[in-house]
């Protein structure tokens, strides 16, 4: 049991989110939660960001279109969440059944300084992606709550939107291949088989 | 590509173009799936031939960048896709042209150019005179359409080199091929 009053660790949430996950999908914003997802088990069914800042939900999109018989999660943070803010608005359009999306909330901008984001000043993700048309969208803050994101991202009942409430604390770093090539065609391999190796 | 009260749905007075049909043909033939755009007349042809097809699915962005982003999803996926925005969109654009690039990844767009040749409004210069530039900065590679009989094969010439080298590849559709029209229905106001 969480005591309420306590944040959320971030590799604690990653790894309940990431638990027993199957064939999941994932993809991982970048900073942070890039390290904690590799930290959680490098895999090449993750798909793990060391740049293009606001891609993460609209690259889940994607891979949920296209691959709509698996779940997809995107484990990402609250600057990369609020800098393609209008991709909440898409993905609600789109009703993608298979697409989680989890923002890793500190509040700040962890790889920077530690500045705040504007969801330190109140700014409610939650309620934008529920206003946008997310029906499923959450702010979660205890142990149990993540394990029913976790849950929901198997499930295939979605969007689902969780907004985690974390300690901003600063861990070392655990990195995944930074070759985007490499990270592009093991990915693809894994999902599509040996023969996407030939297209 | 409205503009001082023109109704770019109205068509009446001028056949259409049939370049967007053999686009449409072409893109399919590619295997293209997804298509990711923000409206603009000179592609509303096209929009609506996927819009009618049970095998594409159109996706309606707020900005022009997530179309980047979710094409790249939609490889990592195994589905092939197309961008199709304005030149001003290409600025929106830029930081995220770094993921198909850094990534190997195919990117194909579509753009359709305003700020070039014939243009009335000022405001459009910037971005229209910048997009070529701004697109080769960022490794895209570059071809451009200015007359109506060369879309169809530039089109076909992208996909190709998109698809099959992993590369970001834009074909910039002339106001040469869009802008005319435009004016013989500015002039009728």
């Amino acid at each position: 049991m969480t005591s309420p009053n306590a944040l959320l660790h971030r590799r604690d949430v990653v790894n309940e989110l990431l638990r027993d996950r199957g064939d999941l999908l994932v993809i991982a914003g970048l900073g942070a939660p890039n390290w904690d997802v590799s930290a959680a088990g490098d895999n090449p069914n993750n798909f793990p960001l060391w740049g293009a800042m606001g891609a993460a939900s609209m690259m889940g999109l994607g891979l949920a279109m296209a691959q709509p018989k698996r779940k997809v999660l995107v484990i990402t943070g609250d600057g990369e969440m609020l800098m393609s803010i209008g991709a909440l608005a898409t993905i609600a359009v789109e009703k993608p059944p298979n697409l989680t999306i989890a923002v890793l909330d500190n509040e700040r901008f962890g790889e920077t300084g530690m500045q705040k984001t504007h969801t330190a000043a109140g700014v409610d993700l939650a309620g934008m992606a529920l206003a946008a048309g997310i029906r499923t969208s959450r702010v979660v803050r205890t142990a149990e709550e993540v394990t029913e994101i976790r849950n929901l991202a198997h499930e295939g009942k979605g969007p689902v939107f969780a907004q985690v409430k974390i300690n901003p604390e600063a861990l070392y770093f655990v990195l995944p291949p930074a070759d985007g090539g490499i990270l592009t065609t093991r990915f693809r391999q894994s999902v599509l088989g040996d023969a996407s190796l030939y297209n | 590509m409205a503009g001082l009260g023109a109704k770019p749905e109205d068509k009446a007075s001028t056949p259409p173009p049939l370049w967007p049909d053999d686009v449409y043909r072409i893109l399919k033939d590619a295997g293209v799936r997804q298509i990711g755009m923000v409206p603009d007349a000179g592609h509303s042809r096209l929009i609506r031939a996927f819009e009618a097809d049970p095998e594409t699915r159109v996706v309606t962005l707020t900005t022009e960048e997530e179309g980047v982003a979710m094409l790249a999803g939609a490889w990592l996926g195994g589905q092939r896709g197309v961008l199709l925005l304005q030149s001003s969109g290409v600025g929106n654009c830029i930081n995220m042209l770094s993921l198909p690039s850094i990534c190997h990844m195919p990117l194909l767009m579509l753009v359709t150019m305003r700020g070039d040749w014939g243009e009335f409004n000022p405001w459009q210069i910037p971005m229209g005179q910048g997009t070529q530039a701004a697109l080769e900065a960022m490794g895209v590679i570059v071809t451009r359409a200015d007359e109506p009989h060369l879309v169809a094969q530039s089109v076909w010439g992208a996909a190709n080199l998109a698809f099959n080298t992993w590369r970001p590849a834009a074909i910039l559709i002339g106001q040469r091929v869009l802008g005319a029209k435009n004016f013989k229905e500015l002039a009728r106001k």
